[in-house]
């Protein structure tokens, strides 16, 4: 049962943007600019990296709906999914991602574990400043959202084709719009 | 020195916010509404919680800015002191040191946070909102804290500019930037 009283029948995050739209607002508006706007790293990439950081951080919702998202933007490709959590070195990925994941680990554990060698060794695959701001702030974000998600104890069902069914429709969507279904619909927001 | 090519003469987020407006948008309005819009916390005491997890992180941009805010709106640096020091001796409301326990465990993890850490909240007044704006709070600055050493932002050690920039936010809230470049021209303020 969540620690406070959350509206029933919304799971994971929506539960808790739904208690508070004033915040829930910019959150889905910095998820959307992160993950879901058009940028030299594909949406699949970078939610690849949010599903990466949320299993870190051992939230469930946030690396099942991510992980489905980046799927969907994968072209279905669970498998690819499934890799990039168990070992991203041998996932079939780009060198670039797999640097930039390095980084998200490190952002992970706190800022100060990004080293200098880190970002040379991101840059030397082709990684541009704006994909190393963009790794380590979608990194620093899900320790955000994760901690959120999980502070609260919010419902997360274990169920792995809801995940897959609003991760389609998530990765069509986006954020901004998706969140119309949980919140209320109130001109002033 | 930056990980990235951060506009220079900004120090911290101020200059992370600079290089990528997109994103600075909504973590500014995120801020904007848990710090400083009205609530039944004071404006002071959000900037507590603020800074002590900020300390928790290590953070010195964070901790020393927000903790200026969080002077400028109690009229003393002494309380931010002693709640840097220990705030179960601080001065403060026993509401506040419970949720201050609260943000403490989302620090360290989402899944730290105890039934008995919320209830002991709830027993000295706490409601839902004052709850989950403490849980958010502290979900909030594990992003922002790992978003400015994660990029090795530049933070110089000098109080009187953390001093001026606590008294912008206090006085003006985080929509607008409470620094700027000094040797370019200047705009009134």
């Amino acid at each position: 049962m969540p620690h406070i009283n959350l509206p029933e029948g919304l799971q994971g995050i929506r539960a808790a943007m739904a208690f508070r739209p004033e915040t829930a607002k910019p959150l889905n508006e910095l998820a959307e600019v992160l993950l879901h706007a058009p940028n030299s790293l594909t949406p699949g990439e970078r939610e690849l990296i949010a599903t990466y950081v949320s299993l870190q951080n051992d939230c469930y919702f946030c690396q099942t709906v991510h992980g489905a998202i980046a799927a969907a933007h994968l072209d279905g490709d669970e498998q690819l999914v499934k890799c990039v959590k168990a070992d991203f070195w041998s996932a079939d990925i780009s060198g670039k991602l797999k640097a930039l994941l390095v980084i998200a680990g490190k952002v992970q554990k706190g800022g100060k574990y990004v080293t200098a060698a880190d970002v040379e060794a991101a840059r030397n695959v082709g990684a541009t400043d704006i994909e190393i701001h963009d790794a380590v702030l979608i990194a620093a974000a899900f320790c955000m959202y994760n901690r959120y998600v999980d502070g609260l104890d919010t419902w997360q069902p274990r169920d792995e084709e809801l995940y897959l069914q609003r991760g389609r429709k998530t990765a069509k969507e986006g954020y901004v719009t998706m969140s119309k279904e949980y919140l209320p619909q109130d001109s002033r927001l | 020195m930056p990980h990235i090519a951060l506009p220079e003469q900004l120090p911290g987020i101020s200059s992370a916010f600079a290089f990528r407006p997109e994103t600075a948008k909504p973590m500014r309005e995120l801020a904007h509404v848990l710090l400083h819009e009205p609530n039944s916390l004071s404006q002071g005491e959000r900037e507590l919680i603020a800074t002590y997890v900020s300390s928790l992180n290590d953070c010195y941009f964070c901790q020393t800015s927000h903790g200026a805010a969080a002077a400028c709106h109690l009229g003393t640096t002494e309380t931010v002191r002693q709640v840097h020091a220990d705030f179960q001796q601080a001065p403060i409301s026993e509401k506040l040191k419970r949720l201050l326990v609260i943000a403490g465990q989302v620090q360290r993890g989402g899944k730290q946070v105890s039934r008995s850490a919320v209830d002991a909240a709830r027993e000295v007044g706490a409601t839902d909102t004052e709850v989950h704006d403490a849980v958010l709070i502290a979900a909030a600055f594990c992003m922002y804290n790992r978003y400015v050493d994660g990029l090795a932002t530049l933070q110089p050690q000098d109080e009187t500019m953390y001093a001026q920039m606590g008294a912008h936010l206090a006085r003006e809230g985080y929509r607008t930037p409470s620094i700027r470049p000094t040797s370019e021209e200047s705009h009134p303020s």
